[in-house]
C-alpha cells in the first residue's frame, strides 16, 4: 500500500546521523496531514503533469487542428521595446512573430480563467474549512456517485477524501498557473504551437480547480447532490415581490450570500426578505435556499439595479461591473464588497460593530463598505434592507414614457450610440422613432441588448439610452416570470452507466452542453432555442452559467420552460443544468466517466488514454454562445485538451484565433486501429476543435455535425447523420455538400433519407471505407498474442 | 461621418488600414485586375432593402455579370436557391478564412489559389476579425468588402456610407462591369 502525503505536511528522511547519544541510519518522520491511500487502483503515468508532460499530445491535436488566427490588433503592446508593429511577417523586437504573439495572447487570457476559478476555490475552500474543518468528507452523491472528483484523480491521480485532501490540488494548479503565467514573459516560448499546448494545460488546470470548488461548496454547503429533479428556483424580475424589502447578490462566489441566508433562516424571518441573484453567485444561492430567485445572467446588472428594486446590492468576485456603485448610488441603494479581489475602493468595514455599518447605510453617510467576514454581511445586509426598504420605497432611476419622448428629442442622429454597440443595434434609428411617439422600435432592441451601457458612454448628449430601452420594454420586464432547476451538481456513476453504451455506439447522438456567459449576438433566446431543438433530437443537453438562465428564460407554445418540459437526468431528451461555472467541471467529468466507469479505462493519472478516448467515442460539443470572458476561454481549452469540440457565437472570434480542421485534406484524419495496428483513414471528424458560427443555424448544424466521432457505429452513425441532414434541409437548404465525407458504409446512410443520400455518394465517388478501433495512441495498439 | 473610421468605434487595427474605395471604378479595376476572385457573403445581406431591392438582388447580379464564384456562410443559401442562383460552395466564414490562408489550396475548382477575396454581409466584428486573419497570414491575396461601413482589415474598403451613397457605389460597380 502506497501513502500519499500531502503537500502541507512536512518530511524529513535522515540517511545517517550521528549525535552524541545515538547513531540513527533511515529515519523518515512526516509531520502533518497524511492519509493512507485507499485507493487501489495503480498509479497512471502522468500524475500532477507539468508543462511538458502532455506536449505529445496537445501537439497530435494540434496537428489536425491547426490554429486560425484573427489578430485583434497589429501590434505587441507588452514591453517597452514596443509597441512592434507585427504586420507583413515583421517581427517584434523580441523576435516574436504575429502568430506566436496571437497564441500569447491566448495563453494569457486563459492564465486568467484559471487563475479566477482556482483562486476562487482557494478562497472557498479556506472558508469551508475554517467553518467545517479539514476532515469534513467529500460527499457529492448521496446514492450513485463514486467517482466524486474524476477531473482530479484522472489530473493529479489521487482520490480525495476530505475538504482537507483538496488543498494540495490547490496548490498543485496554483504552481502550475504561475508557470504558465511565466511563459508570457518577454523572450521565452517563441513557438505558437507550444503556446497552444500551454492553453490547453491551463484549460485542463482551470478544470482541475472548477471541480475542486464545485465538489467543495457541494459538500459542505448542502446544495443538490447530482440529483436529477433538484428543485425548480423561480428566475426573472416578474418574479420578485417587490412588496418586501429586497437584497441583490452578484458575483460567483457563493459565501457571503449564504451568511445572508443564514442570517434569515437564525432570525426565522427568510419568508420577510427577498434575496435576488445576478450571475453564478444567484445559480448557487438557489442551491443552498431554494426560496432566493435568480434574475438574470450578466446582462441583467444595469437594469435590475436602475429598476430601484434591490434596496441592498451585496457584490463578491468576477463579472461583476466595475460601476455598480456609482449606479447604486443613483438608486440610493447601499453596496457592500465581499472579496479582497474586488474592493472598489470602499472603506474596510470588516472590523467595525454591525450597529455602525447599518447605521451608516440607514443614514446615508456612507455609500459602501468592505465587509471581508461572510457571517457580518449577512447580518449587515439584512438588517440594513428591513431598515432602509421603507424610506427607499424602491426608489428607481427608471424614465418615464413621457420622459423619454422628450429626451429622445434632443438625440442629434450621431451614431456614435450605435457604433459602440457590441451588436450593432440601430440604436439611432430606434430613438428617432420615439422622439416621434413609437416606442416598438426601441422595444425592440431589449430582446437582443446585452446590457453593457456603451451606447450611454458614447452619446454626446449624456442621454441614458440603455435606460430608454428599458423604459420601452416595462412591460417586457415587468412580466418576466419563468423558472430554472437550481444546478444539481455531478452526473451519478449510474447515469453513466446507463448512457454510456448509447454514447459510445452514437445511439444517443451527443451530449451538447450549453455553457459560458451572455454576449449573445441576438438576445438569450437563441440559447433557449437551441436547448429545446436538441432535447426535442433526443441529445443529452447540459447547462451551466448564464447559458443555464438564458435557457429557462422563454417559454414554448404551452407556457413551458425547458426545465419544466424536459427531465433533468443525463439521459436522452434530459436538460441537465449542472450549476454555475464552476460546475462546468462536471460536464467534463461525465465524459470522463464514460471513459473510466462505461469502458473501464485506468483512470488514475492517466490523461492521455482517457483523453484519446473521449475524442474518438464520446460525441460531446461545447456551445458557449455568449462567451465573452477570460473565464470561458479557459473552460474551452480544458475541454479541447480532453478533445470536446466548442462552439461559440460570432463574438467568439475576439479569442483571436480558432482551432480549425480541414475536411479536404484526407491525410490529416488517418487514426491508428487498435486491434490491427495500421493507420486507417477515419473522416473528419469530430472536423473542428474551436470554431466560431455566425447565426444560431449555423452552430445547430455544426453542433449535429461534430457529434461524429470515428469510433460511431453503423447504426449510431446513422443517427447523428439523420439529425445533421435534417438540420441541414432545415436550416441551411439542401443535403450537406460534405455529407459523403461521414458515411463509411451503406449501413450508415439514414434509412429515411437512403435514396438522396445514395444518389449524392454516386455523384462524388464516394467509396467505402473500415470502421475503425481508433486511437491516436500507438502505445494503445493491442499487442498480439503469440 | 467619418469616411475612413472603423464602423464599429473601438476595433482600430493598428497601422495597416484599408484603403478607400471612393469611386465604383476602383472596385471594378481591382475585380477585372483579379485573375481568381471569390465573393463570401454572409446573412446580412437578407436584412437590407436597397430602393425596393434586396441587396441579395443586387450581389446575384454583381457575381453574374463578374462571374465570380459566390461562397454562402450561413443560412442565407435558401434565399439564394430561391431565386434560382446557385452559389459555388457552402462554407462556415471561418472556415473559408482559414483555407484562404492557405497558399497550398486551390479552391472549390481545384484549379488555383484565389487571388482577391470580396466580402459582404457578415457581423461587422466578426468580419473584421476574419479579414485581420487574411491580412497577417495571406499575404498574396488581396481583400474588398462590399458593405456600407469601413473594413480597416481589407485591403479595400467602401467608405461609411448612407444606405442612398451605397446604392449608388453598388450599382455603378454592377453597371461598370457591364453586360
Amino acid at each position: 500500500m502506497v501513502n500519499a502525503l500531502s503537500r502541507k505536511g512536512v518530511n524529513l528522511s535522515i540517511k545517517e546521523l550521528d549525535s552524541d547519544i545515538a547513531r540513527f541510519r533511515d529515519i523518515s518522520i512526516s509531520i502533518g496531514a497524511i492519509r493512507q491511500d485507499t485507493w487501489h487502483e495503480p498509479m497512471g503515468p502522468t500524475p500532477f503533469p507539468t508543462l511538458s508532460t502532455l506536449r505529445n499530445w496537445d501537439h497530435a491535436l494540434l496537428k489536425r487542428y491547426k490554429p486560425f488566427y484573427l489578430p485583434f490588433c497589429d501590434l505587441c503592446c507588452l514591453c517597452t521595446y514596443g509597441k512592434c508593429d507585427l504586420t507583413g511577417q515583421k517581427r517584434g523586437a523580441c523576435g516574436i512573430t504575429m502568430a506566436a504573439q496571437q497564441s500569447r495572447i491566448v495563453l494569457l487570457t486563459a492564465c486568467i480563467g484559471a487563475a479566477t476559478h482556482t483562486g476562487h476555490a482557494r478562497e472557498l475552500l479556506t472558508s469551508l474549512i475554517d467553518r467545517f474543518g479539514s476532515d469534513l468528507p467529500i460527499n457529492v452523491g448521496d446514492v450513485g456517485v463514486e467517482v466524486e472528483a474524476p477531473i482530479t484523480r484522472l489530473v493529479c491521480g489521487i482520490r480525495p477524501q476530505t475538504l482537507g485532501d483538496l488543498e494540495p490540488v490547490l496548490d498543485y494548479c496554483e504552481n502550475q498557473i504561475t508557470q504558465l503565467l511565466s511563459v508570457t514573459h518577454t523572450g521565452q516560448e517563441g513557438s505558437n504551437i507550444d503556446f497552444e499546448s500551454k492553453v490547453f494545460h491551463a484549460g485542463m488546470i482551470d478544470h482541475v480547480g472548477m471541480e475542486v470548488a464545485d465538489i467543495a461548496q457541494i459538500s459542505a454547503l448542502g446544495f443538490p447532490k447530482a440529483e436529477p429533479e433538484s428543485p425548480l428556483a423561480d428566475l426573472g424580475l416578474g418574479t420578485v415581490d417587490v412588496k418586501k424589502p429586497v437584497i441583490l447578490v452578484i458575483g460567483h462566489n457563493v459565501t457571503p450570500s449564504a451568511g445572508i441566508i443564514d442570517y434569515l433562516r437564525a432570525e426565522g424571518i427568510q419568508s420577510e426578505v427577498e434575496v435576488t441573484g445576478i450571475c453564478c453567485t444567484a445559480l448557487d444561492i438557489t442551491r443552498y435556499s431554494s426560496r432566493a430567485k435568480v434574475i438574470g445572467p450578466i446582462s441583467w446588472q444595469l437594469r435590475y439595479i436602475r429598476s430601484g428594486v434591490p434596496d441592498v446590492i451585496v457584490i463578491d468576485e468576477q463579472c461583476v461591473r466595475t460601476d455598480t456603485l456609482l449606479e447604486a448610488a443613483k438608486v440610493r441603494s447601499p453596496l457592500i464588497a465581499t472579496s479582497e479581489k474586488n474592493c472598489l475602493g470602499l472603506p474596510d468595514r470588516t472590523d467595525d460593530t454591525v450597529d455602525d455599518i447599518v447605521r451608516g447605510f440607514v443614514e446615508e453617510s456612507i455609500p459602501g463598505a468592505l465587509i471581508l467576514d461572510p457571517e457580518k454581511v449577512g447580518e449587515v445586509a439584512v438588517r440594513t434592507a428591513r431598515l432602509i426598504a421603507p424610506k427607499r420605497k424602491k426608489q428607481g432611476a427608471d424614465i418615464s414614457k413621457e420622459e423619454l419622448g422628450r429626451l429622445a428629442k434632443k438625440c442629434t442622429q450621431c451614431m456614435l450610440c450605435r457604433r459602440a454597440c457590441p451588436n450593432d443595434l440601430p440604436l439611432a434609428q430606434a430613438i428617432k422613432a420615439a422622439a416621434g411617439g413609437h416606442l416598438s422600435l426601441l422595444d425592440e432592441l431589449y430582446d437582443d441588448c446585452v446590457g453593457c451601457g456603451r451606447c450611454e458612454s458614447a452619446c454626446t448628449q449624456k442621454l441614458p439610452v440603455h435606460s430608454l430601452i428599458i423604459a420601452a420594454a416595462d412591460q417586457k420586464t415587468r412580466t418576466e416570470s419563468y423558472c430554472i432547476r437550481t444546478g444539481r451538481g455531478p452526473i451519478q456513476d449510474t447515469e453513466i452507466r446507463k448512457v454510456g453504451g448509447p454514447i459510445v455506439l452514437g445511439e444517443i447522438p451527443g451530449i451538447v452542453a450549453f455553457v459560458g456567459c451572455a454576449n449573445y449576438p441576438k438576445g438569450s433566446r437563441e440559447v433557449a432555442e437551441m436547448c429545446r431543438e436538441f432535447a426535442k433530437r433526443r441529445y443529452i443537453v447540459c447547462t451551466s452559467g448564464c447559458s443555464a438562465m438564458s435557457a429557462g428564460m422563454h417559454r414554448d407554445e404551452y407556457g413551458r420552460t425547458v426545465y419544466e418540459q424536459f427531465s433533468g437526468a443525463f439521459e436522452a431528451g434530459g436538460i441537465v443544468n449542472v450549476g454555475s461555472c464552476v460546475s462546468n467541471a462536471h460536464i467534463a467529468g461525465a465524459a470522463i466517466k464514460i471513459a473510466s466507469i462505461f469502458a473501464k479505462r485506468p483512470l488514475r493519472g492517466n490523461y492521455e488514454e482517457i483523453a484519446d478516448y473521449v475524442y474518438n467515442r464520446v460525441g460531446a460539443v461545447g456551445v458557449a454562445w455568449g462567451a465573452m470572458s477570460q473565464k470561458a476561454a479557459a473552460i474551452a481549452a480544458g475541454f479541447w485538451r480532453l478533445g470536446i469540440p466548442v462552439v461559440v457565437g460570432p463574438h467568439g472570434t475576439k479569442y483571436r484565433r480558432m482551432l480549425l480542421g480541414r475536411s479536404d485534406k484526407t491525410e490529416d484524419w488517418y487514426v491508428y486501429d487498435a486491434r490491427s495496428g495500421g493507420k486507417v483513414y477515419a473522416g473528419p471528424v469530430p472536423e473542428h476543435l474551436f470554431f466560431a458560427a455566425e447565426t444560431k443555424e449555423d452552430a445547430m448544424v455544426m453542433v449535429a455535425k461534430l457529434t461524429m466521432r470515428p469510433n460511431d457505429t453503423s447504426k449510431g452513425r446513422a443517427n447523428k447523420l439523420a439529425n445533421y441532414i435534417d438540420l441541414h434541409k432545415r436550416l441551411v437548404g439542401g443535403i450537406p455538400p460534405d455529407v459523403h465525407l461521414f458515411v463509411r458504409s451503406p449501413a450508415d446512410i439514414p434509412l429515411t433519407m437512403k435514396d438522396d443520400v445514395t444518389l449524392y455518394l454516386k455523384d462524388h465517388d464516394w467509396k467505402e471505407q473500415p470502421i475503425p478501433d481508433p486511437t491516436l495512441l500507438p502505445r494503445l495498439i493491442h499487442k498480439k498474442r503469440v | 461621418m467619418p469616411l475612413n473610421e472603423s464602423w464599429q468605434t473601438a476595433e482600430i487595427p493598428g497601422p495597416k488600414k484599408a484603403s478607400l474605395i471612393i469611386k465604383p471604378d476602383i472596385a471594378d479595376a481591382m475585380i477585372r485586375r483579379a485573375k481568381r476572385p471569390i465573393m463570401i457573403v454572409g446573412h446580412g445581406i437578407v436584412e437590407y432593402d436597397v430602393e425596393g431591392l434586396k441587396l441579395i438582388d443586387y450581389l446575384i447580379e454583381f457575381a453574374t455579370k463578374a462571374h465570380i464564384p459566390v461562397v454562402v456562410t450561413a443560412s442565407t443559401n435558401r434565399e439564394f436557391l430561391n431565386r434560382g442562383f446557385t452559389p459555388a460552395a457552402l462554407m462556415p466564414a471561418v472556415d473559408i478564412g482559414n483555407r484562404l490562408t492557405d497558399p497550398g489550396w486551390k479552391g472549390f475548382d481545384g484549379k488555383d489559389a484565389y487571388d482577391l477575396a470580396i466580402f459582404v454581409g457578415l457581423p461587422y466584428y466578426m468580419e473584421w476579425t476574419i479579414l485581420s486573419g487574411l491580412k497577417h497570414f495571406a499575404p498574396n491575396l488581396k481583400t474588398m468588402t462590399l458593405d456600407c461601413v469601413y473594413q480597416p482589415n481589407a485591403s479595400w474598403s467602401f467608405p461609411n456610407s448612407t444606405i442612398k451613397d451605397w446604392v449608388v457605389n453598388l450599382k455603378g460597380i454592377v453597371d461598370g462591369l457591364g453586360d
